[in-house]
C-alpha cells in the first residue's frame, strides 16, 4: 500500500466553496481558522503574519492576515477581487473562494459563487439577519449555489446564548422561504476567534448538538451537485491526427457537462439534429465502457458526420431547447454600463456567438428584493432581460443545468468580461 | 451505471485538460513552457490527455537562464524526444549579449530577467497565450490571478483589473500585440502535483531525489555549491542529504534537507512539511513581501 492510501488521501473529493460576510463578521478569521486548525497554514506564513501584527501593534497573531495578499491590500487594510485558498484533509481536498465584502460585492460573489457547492453566510451574532445577509443568501440562491451554511458567527459577544442563535436561525428561515434554495439550509452557532464548532467543538456551546463547520464541509453530499440526468457535450476540439495509422479517426474531445455515456448509446448531434451511436470512450491510453459528468474524454462515433467546436453532443431523448431568443437574469460586471444599442459577444459552452439584450424586464433590489423599472444596467445590477443572439444556441435552464444554462457577454472591444448571464 | 469515485486529483485533471482544450481551440498561436520541473512535467502529460493520439496543437517553449541544473536541461531534452513534439529555447544569454538584460554581476539570479527573454521570444513568434505550470498555493500574488491571466502588450499583469472569470466560460480574446497566460494548474496545491505525478507513474529530474550534496547554510538557507555559488568569507561548505523541491535558478535555488529517494516518500513528506514550497527554496521572493507580485506586473510567469 502506498504512502498516499494509507493517507487516504486519493479517495479525496474535491469540495468548492465561498464565505460571504463583511470584513466586520469575521470572515478572514473564519477562513484563517479553518486553514490553521486543518494544520494547513505553513510555518513560514505564520511567523510573516505573526511580524506583520507586530508591526501593526496587535497582540497575538491576527489569522485574518492570512488572507491579505496583493501588497495594495496590505498597505490599506482591505481586501480586493476574488483569492484562492486551498487545504484538505483525508476526507476531501477544499478550495475557497475568498471575496471581499465591500461596494464591489455582488460582481465579486457572483464570480466566486459560480463554481461553488456551498456558501457559508456569516451572521453577526450581536447584529442578527441584516441586510447584507439577505443581500448573500439571493446571490447564493441566484448562482444555484447547492448548499448553504448559515454561521452565525461571535457567539462569544453574546454568552454562547442559545436564545441568540435560535432567534437569528429563525429570522433567516422566515425570509429564506421566498429565495428558492435547491437544498435546506444548515445553521452553526460558532466563535472563529476562539474556534469554537469551526473544526474543534470548543467547550462553550455544550448545547448545540449539531456539525462542527469541519464535520459538515467534509460530509455534505455533493455527488448530486451537478445535473446526473441530461447527457451533454459541447464539443470543444476535434482530433483528425491524419496519419496513416488512424488516417480515417476522428476524435471529438470535450468535457461531459453534465449526466453520463455509455458506449452504444444513441446520441443526437445539436443543432444539425443528425444522429449516430457512441463507438469509443477514450482519455489517452485508456478507453472506457461509459464515462459521467464532469469527465474530459474523447468520444469516436459509427457515423461519418460533419461535427465541429460549438456542436453539442446529447443523448437522443434527453432533449435540450434550441433558440436564438431566450429570457435570462444577468449580473452586470463591467465599470462601462450596458448600452442596449450594441451587440456584444455571448460565450456560452464553446459556443461564441453574437448578440443583444433587446429588453430589461426588470432590475432586482438585492436588498429588498422589489423589481424595478430600468432601461441600462450598471456594474452589480442584477435584472432580468431579454437576449437575442444570431445563430440558436443549445441550452437548457440554469436551474437545471449550471454548465449549459449560464453564459457570459463580452465586449467586442475593450475584450472584457462585461457580465455573467443565466437562462431562466 | 458504474460509479468509479471521483477524486479530486480526477477533477483537477479534467479541469486542466479543458483549460488546454479551450486554448487550443480559442487562441490563434499558443505555446506551452515546458523547463523540466515538475509542474510542467504534470502540463505535458495533461496535454497529452488533451490531445492524444493526435500531437500537441501547439510547440513547447523553454526560457533558460542557463543557470540551470545540468540533470535538468537532460531530462528536458529527453523528455521532448520521447514525445516527438517540437521544443523551442530562447536562451537569457542572447538578451544579455543584446543589451537586453543588463546583470550587476555574473553570478546573480537571472528568474527576475526571464521575463524580458519570454517577452522578446512572445514577439519573436507572435505567441497569443503561453500555457505555463504556475498554482495558486505558491504565492500570496498567485491566489488572485486568473486561469486565463490578461497581460497588456508590455506583458504586464494588472492585479486591481483582471476579467472576471465565471464558470468554466473562459474569455480568451487578445487584441494583438497582448497575449495570456494560461495556468491549468492554478488549483493544484504541491502535494496535488506529487500525487499525480505518482498516480501517472512520471519520470521527474534526479535532484528532486535525495542525494549527497555540497551546501553552504546562507541566511536560513542551504544553498547548492556550483561554479555560481562559492563560500563566501567566513562560511563553510557542507556535505548534507537534501532535495530540491522546485528547480530553477542554480543561485538562488536552494534544496531542503530530506531522506525522501521515491515519490512516495515526498508524497509523505510534503503532506506533513511545515514551510511552504517557495519559502524554504526561493531567496528571490523571500526579498519583500510583495516580491513575486512585482515580479509578476513585470511580466513574470
Amino acid at each position: 500500500m502506498s504512502v498516499v492510501e494509507n493517507f487516504g488521501l486519493n479517495r479525496a473529493e474535491l469540495l468548492r466553496f465561498i464565505a460571504a460576510g463583511s470584513v466586520d463578521d469575521g470572515k478572514s478569521t473564519l477562513i484563517g481558522r479553518l486553514l490553521h486548525d486543518s494544520k494547513s497554514i505553513f510555518e513560514d506564513q505564520l511567523s510573516s503574519i505573526a511580524r506583520t501584527s507586530n508591526k501593526r501593534g496587535m497582540q497575538g497573531v491576527d489569522l485574518s492576515l492570512l488572507t491579505d495578499g496583493l501588497q495594495a491590500e496590505r498597505e490599506q487594510g482591505i481586501t480586493i477581487d476574488v483569492a484562492y485558498r486551498y487545504f484538505a484533509t483525508p476526507k476531501r481536498k477544499f478550495i475557497i473562494a475568498d471575496t471581499p465584502g465591500h461596494e464591489q460585492y455582488t460582481r465579486n460573489m457572483v464570480t466566486g459563487a459560480s463554481t461553488a457547492n456551498l456558501a457559508i453566510i456569516l451572521i453577526d451574532a450581536r447584529k442578527g439577519v441584516l441586510t447584507q445577509s439577505r443581500r448573500h443568501a439571493y446571490l447564493a440562491s441566484l448562482v444555484g449555489i447547492p448548499h448553504l451554511v448559515v454561521a452565525v458567527n461571535k457567539m462569544d459577544l453574546v454568552g454562547y446564548s442559545r436564545e441568540v442563535f435560535e432567534r437569528i436561525c429563525n429570522d433567516f428561515a422566515a425570509f429564506a422561504k421566498g429565495l428558492h434554495l435547491s437544498s435546506n439550509i444548515e445553521y452553526i452557532p460558532l466563535s472563529a476567534l476562539n474556534g469554537d464548532m469551526v473544526v474543534e467543538r470548543g467547550n462553550n456551546l455544550a448545547w448545540y448538538e449539531g456539525h462542527t463547520l469541519m464535520d459538515l464541509l467534509e460530509n455534505i453530499d455533493i455527488e448530486h451537485d451537478v445535473n446526473t440526468d441530461d447527457f451533454r457535450f459541447p464539443v470543444q476540439w476535434v482530433c483528425r491526427p491524419q496519419t496513416e495509422a488512424l488516417h480515417d479517426f476522428r476524435g471529438y474531445m470535450g468535457r461531459i457537462e453534465s449526466g453520463s455515456i455509455r458506449v452504444g448509446d444513441q446520441v443526437t448531434i445539436l443543432p444539425s439534429g443528425l444522429s449516430s451511436r457512441i463507438k469509443e470512450i477514450l482519455l489517452y491510453k485508456d478507453s472506457f465502457e461509459d464515462a459521467f459528468a464532469p469527465q474530459s474524454v474523447t468520444l469516436t462515433i459509427e457515423d461519418h458526420l460533419d461535427i465541429s467546436r460549438g456542436d453539442m453532443l446529447v443523448k437522443t431523448g434527453e432533449q435540450p431547447q434550441m433558440k436564438n431568443e431566450f429570457a435570462a437574469m444577468v449580473c452586470w460586471l463591467s465599470e462601462q454600463p450596458l448600452d442596449p444599442r450594441r451587440k456584444y459577444i455571448v460565450k456560452h459552452t464553446t459556443r461564441v456567438v453574437k448578440g443583444v439584450v433587446n429588453q430589461i424586464d426588470y432590475r432586482v433590489d438585492v436588498n429588498t428584493f422589489n423589481h424595478e423599472t430600468i432601461d441600462f444596467l450598471r456594474m452589480n445590477d442584477i435584472a432580468r432581460v431579454m437576449m437575442k443572439v444570431q445563430q440558436p444556441i443549445v441550452f437548457d435552464g440554469y436551474a437545471r443545468n449550471r454548465a449549459t444554462g449560464s453564459f457570459i457577454i463580452i465586449d467586442e472591444t475593450s475584450n472584457n468580461t462585461v457580465a455573467a448571464g443565466m437562462i431562466c | 451505471m458504474s460509479h468509479r469515485t471521483f477524486t479530486h486529483l480526477d477533477a483537477l485533471e479534467s479541469e486542466a485538460i479543458h483549460i488546454m482544450r479551450e486554448v487550443a481551440a480559442e487562441c490563434t498561436n499558443p505555446a506551452l513552457l515546458f523547463s523540466g520541473g515538475k509542474d510542467s512535467i504534470v502540463l505535458l502529460r495533461l496535454a497529452e490527455k488533451a490531445f492524444r493520439p493526435g500531437r500537441f496543437p501547439f510547440p513547447l517553449l523553454h526560457i533558460d537562464t542557463e543557470h540551470n541544473f545540468p540533470e535538468v536541461i537532460e531530462f528536458r531534452d529527453r523528455r521532448v524526444k520521447e514525445l516527438g513534439e517540437r521544443l523551442i529555447v530562447r536562451s537569457m544569454e542572447n538578451s544579455i549579449k543584446q543589451g537586453r538584460v543588463v546583470l550587476r554581476s555574473e553570478n546573480q539570479s537571472r528568474n527576475p530577467f526571464q521575463s524580458i527573454t519570454l517577452l522578446d521570444a512572445i514577439a519573436e513568434f507572435r505567441f497569443d497565450a503561453c500555457i505555463g505550470g504556475a498554482r495558486r498555493d505558491e504565492e500570496k500574488a498567485r491566489a488572485k490571478e486568473r486561469i486565463f491571466s490578461f497581460r497588456d502588450e508590455f506583458g504586464q499583469w494588472d492585479p486591481k483589473n483582471q476579467r472576471p472569470e465565471l464558470w468554466s466560460l473562459y474569455n480568451t480574446r487578445t487584441h494583438p500585440g497582448e497575449n495570456m497566460r494560461v495556468f491549468p494548474i492554478s488549483n493544484w496545491t504541491e502535494l496535488d502535483v506529487w500525487e499525480y505525478i505518482e498516480r501517472e507513474q512520471l519520470q521527474v529530474p534526479s535532484i528532486y531525489f535525495a542525494h549527497w550534496r555540497e551546501v553552504i547554510p546562507r541566511d536560513a538557507g542551504l544553498l547548492p555549491v556550483s561554479h555560481l555559488v562559492q563560500p563566501k568569507e567566513g562560511e563553510h561548505v557542507e556535505k548534507v542529504m537534501v532535495r530540491f523541491r522546485t528547480v530553477g535558478d542554480m543561485s538562488c535555488t536552494c534544496p531542503v534537507a530530506s531522506d525522501a529517494k521515491s515519490v512516495s516518500e515526498i508524497i509523505a513528506e510534503t503532506a506533513m512539511t511545515r514551510i511552504t514550497e517557495r519559502g524554504a527554496t526561493r531567496m528571490d521572493d523571500q526579498a519583500s513581501e510583495a516580491a513575486m507580485e512585482l515580479r509578476k506586473k513585470e511580466g513574470y510567469f
